[in-house]
């Protein structure tokens, strides 16, 4: 790891700072567009020596992580890492002209959300044991469905009920194939996907297309939350935006809690960890199981709403873009944690808002290639983490109570 | 690797011989072998034939009028589109016979066209098919075909239409094997990713999925765009030297290629069955443990394993460029890679079965179209209904209460792993 730190702030060094004319600024507008409260003055910073000071602490990182190791901060430290290479990067695009950042940190936040509750999804089901690939297909029929109610009845919040039930009777048909059926998880999961994406684009042929009031369902509006959206920067990113970012927040503390702190957290992780033995406990290893599958098909169904009832406000065939699958290499990053998993969400929501925004900005780079960046992150973060990681230990395995 | 091998201690128990024989034994009847399915096909047509009927406004309208007009209007409407779908896949029986009795040449290619399109369609798929079928035996997850598809047909199509005055005995097959070497590209990446660090394929693979759509989008829009396109993702027809060629005056698109992919086929299995390195690598598959005491390099597999499976995917997007399409554009595929999975487990992994559920599927995909021009249903009906297969292939357990079939004296094994492979 630290082999990529120090490549990182030779990047910087090699790359950024030596293509930088000497006295150029990079001005960041801290402000997105369109909210008026919690606002404050842009960012101008000198280009070069920011990108000197980014390289600089990049480099102390990686020779503290090369000399002594930061142990179970490994993966924070790579993280900050990427963080500042980001900024650099950004810094470097940007030098003479203005970037609205806290635009981007929006957007990144919003794009964070269905990435981050995948990865809840898939950390509740396979923290008991059960491997969920189902979650993409999951989200892309909550989507669709969410779209489909919410136009029918106009009312968001049925949508989101809709959504959810959509998604849960997937989970159900998951549970009952890896759990009764004992077939294999990954094949499970591939059925589901493979359904959603046929049933959902022949629904949308049939009827949302021909008939456009079934697919314009009404948006959550953006709520600030009293107080704390005057904070500077902080506030309009993170506490006047959308609902689905507070339930995402919502999500966290709850599985947070839930997972390490309570009796039944305990037992849900032991299912996952040693199902013989919890057996032998006394745990219903069975059911547990099919608890975890049914709530992580109610967060995959939250996650595909917040598409078609939280930001597009519209179905299209394959909106969801593989963010199911993203969410679960943010899962594995996150190492299994709901902290992680978050910190992974926004980072890969970041590596997206950066693709769309650059473009704006006329980078040279196309458009293509800053749109693969997610995917390629992705790659690079599982090749480096998933043999430190923890998976459950009986991840994938069928339980088989003699 | 073949030093391994010729390393291992003799009658191991865990020698790959002794791992398989198992496998052998419950090779059993044809009939227990086919039945499950068999059975799923039909179960996943009548799902299919239900959903027809549910998703249509003028089955609801006779409901409101009598229970039995509706049921009526039901089975019309099924029967309908279940006929387009066979005249669109099969031909019409009526146009042939009168087809045959004129003895008109062109004719008779044109009303049995349906079946040779068929045939069409099913040419990729084969190879696709082949390619997830390959994985699975290695005990590898290849969901990456898509991807490994249209990196394939972009190689395919820039040596297509890139190099110039070649004979075509040269040319086309240079075209060919180029796709091939692009797709095994882009599935040895995954493969070494696994092999290195235990990153597992499925995740990995999805990505290079994105990555190769991306990419190919690039090149089809800047470098390999055809001049004059305006823009539009396009890449230059390909020469006429690395065509292959079709058999039957247009619009029959029958072509060679549909025998390329049955050689193809037979290829595979006599590697996977007739070869000590496909004994390796079904071993490696069906337990790869047992392959490390038996001296087996897994990783060695394992990287070859999903290079050989990228190589075939690749094929799929070369004939079809080749054959077929004749230049490349975005919509290149619909959806080869996740129906190549499908058609892998429905044949179990076995290139005869994976040949029968490719030109099955073929068949299917071919006649929705003609069902889509004539009762509007979706062509995506495909998708739902292979789902359905699927599940019931991979559960057969749920087959057998709903026919109420004996259960094998012994279940089948699954021939792949589970858990993101990190325990390594």
């Amino acid at each position: 790891m630290g082999i990529i730190e120090l490549l990182i702030s030779l990047l910087i060094f090699l790359v950024f700072v030596r293509t930088v004319a000497p006295d150029v600024v990079t001005t960041f507008v801290m402000t997105p567009g369109g909210i008026d409260i919690g606002t404050i003055g842009d960012w101008i910073l000198p280009s070069r020596l920011t990108l000197i000071i980014l390289g600089v602490l990049c480099l102390l990182i990686s020779i503290f992580q090369l000399i002594k190791g930061f142990g179970r901060g490994t993966n924070g430290m790579v993280g900050l890492c990427a963080l500042l290479l980001i900024f650099g990067f950004l810094t470097w695009q940007a030098s003479d002209r203005s970037l609205n950042l806290a635009g981007m940190l929006t957007s990144a936040v919003l794009l964070a959300v269905p990435i981050t509750l995948g990865a809840f999804s898939g950390l509740i089901s396979e923290r008991a044991g059960v491997i969920n690939i189902a979650i993409e297909g999951m989200m892309l029929m909550a989507s669709m469905v969410g779209a489909l109610i919410g136009s029918i009845t106009q009312n968001a919040w049925v949508g989101l009920l809709g959504a959810i039930g959509a998604a849960v009777l997937l989970a159900l048909i998951h549970a009952v194939l890896s759990i009764k059926y004992k077939i294999n998880q990954v094949i499970s999961g591939t059925v589901i996907n493979i359904f959603s994406a046929g049933m959902t684009a022949f629904i949308s042929q049939k009827f949302l297309q021909t008939n456009q009031a079934l697919n314009r369902p009404p948006l959550f509006p953006r709520v600030p939350i009293p107080g704390l959206a005057h904070i500077p920067v902080v506030g309009p990113i993170l506490f006047n935006t959308n609902m689905f970012v507070y339930l995402m927040f919502a999500f966290l503390i709850i599985l947070q809690v839930a997972l390490f702190s309570t009796r039944w957290g305990l037992r849900h992780r032991a299912v996952g960890e040693h199902p013989k033995a919890a057996d032998t406990l006394g745990i219903n290893v069975i059911r547990t199981r099919y608890t975890a599958v049914l709530l992580s098909g109610i967060v995959a169904g939250v996650a595909g709403a917040f598409f078609t009832l939280g930001s597009v406000g519209r179905f299209d065939e394959g909106i969801t873009a593989g963010k199911g699958f993203i969410g679960l290499a943010a899962m594995i990053f996150g190492n299994w944690n709901p902290i992680g998993s978050l910190g992974a969400g926004l980072l890969f929501g970041f590596a997206d808002a950066i693709g769309s925004k650059l473009s704006l900005l006329g980078s040279k780079i196309p458009a293509q290639f800053m749109a693969m960046a997610p995917y390629l992150i992705t790659m690079i973060v599982l090749a480096g983490f998933i043999g430190r990681g923890q998976a459950p230990a009986a991840d994938g395995e069928p339980y088989d109570k003699e | 690797m073949d030093q391994d091998i010729q390393n291992k201690p003799e009658k191991n128990p865990d020698q790959p011989e002794e791992v398989l024989k198992d496998q052998e034994k419950h090779k059993g009847n044809f009939w227990s072998k086919i039945s499950i399915p068999l059975l799923a096909i039909v179960t996943g047509l009548l799902i299919g034939a239900i959903l027809i009927a549910a998703t249509s406004p003028a089955v609801y309208d006779a409901f409101g009028e009598s229970f039995w007009s509706g049921i009526k209007t039901a089975f019309s409407e099924i029967f309908i589109s279940y006929k387009a779908l066979f005249t669109g896949s099969i031909g019409d029986p009526v146009r042939i016979f009168n087809a045959i009795a004129s003895g008109e040449k062109q004719a008779i290619y044109e009303a049995i066209n349906p079946f040779l399109e068929s045939l069409v369609q099913a040419t990729p798929y084969i190879f696709a098919g082949l390619a997830v079928a390959l994985g699975f035996r290695a005990g590898l997850f290849n969901i990456g075909v898509e991807g490994q598809l249209f990196i394939g047909a972009a190689c395919a199509t820039f040596v297509g239409y890139a190099v110039k005055g070649l004979p075509w005995i040269i040319h086309m097959p240079l075209a060919f094997i180029a796709g091939g070497l692009g797709g095994a590209l882009w599935g040895f990446i995954a493969g070494f990713l696994k092999a290195k660090t235990g990153a597992h394929e499925v995740i990995n693979t999805i990505m290079l999925n994105w990555i190769a759509f991306r990419l190919t989008e690039w090149l089809l829009s800047g470098p390999m765009t055809r001049p004059g396109s305006g823009g539009m993702p396009i890449s230059p027809i390909i020469e006429e030297s690395a065509q292959i060629p079709q058999f039957f005056p247009s619009p029959v698109r029958f072509h060679l290629g549909f025998f390329i992919a049955l050689a193809f086929a037979w290829l595979i299995w006599w590697i996977l069955f007739k070869t000590k390195w496909g004994l390796n690598m079904r071993t490696v598959g069906t337990n790869p443990r047992a392959a490390k005491y038996a001296g087996l390099n897994v990783n060695t597999t394992t990287m070859i394993g999903m290079a050989l499976s990228g190589a075939l995917a690749g094929l799929a997007g070369s004939i079809q460029i080749l054959a077929v399409n004749r230049s490349m554009a975005l919509g290149l595929s619909s959806g080869y890679g996740f129906d190549s999975i499908a058609l892998a487990l429905i044949g179990n992994n076995h290139p005869l079965g994976v040949v029968l559920s490719s030109i099955l599927f073929g068949t299917l995909r071919n006649g929705a179209t003609r069902m889509m021009v004539v009762s509007k249903i979706p062509i995506d009906i495909v998708s739902v209904i292979q789902a359905i297969i699927l599940m019931f292939v991979a559960a057969p357990a749920i087959i057998r209460a709903l026919y109420r079939l004996r259960k094998p004296k012994q279940e089948e094994t699954t021939v792949f792993v589970s858990g993101w492979g990190g325990g390594q």
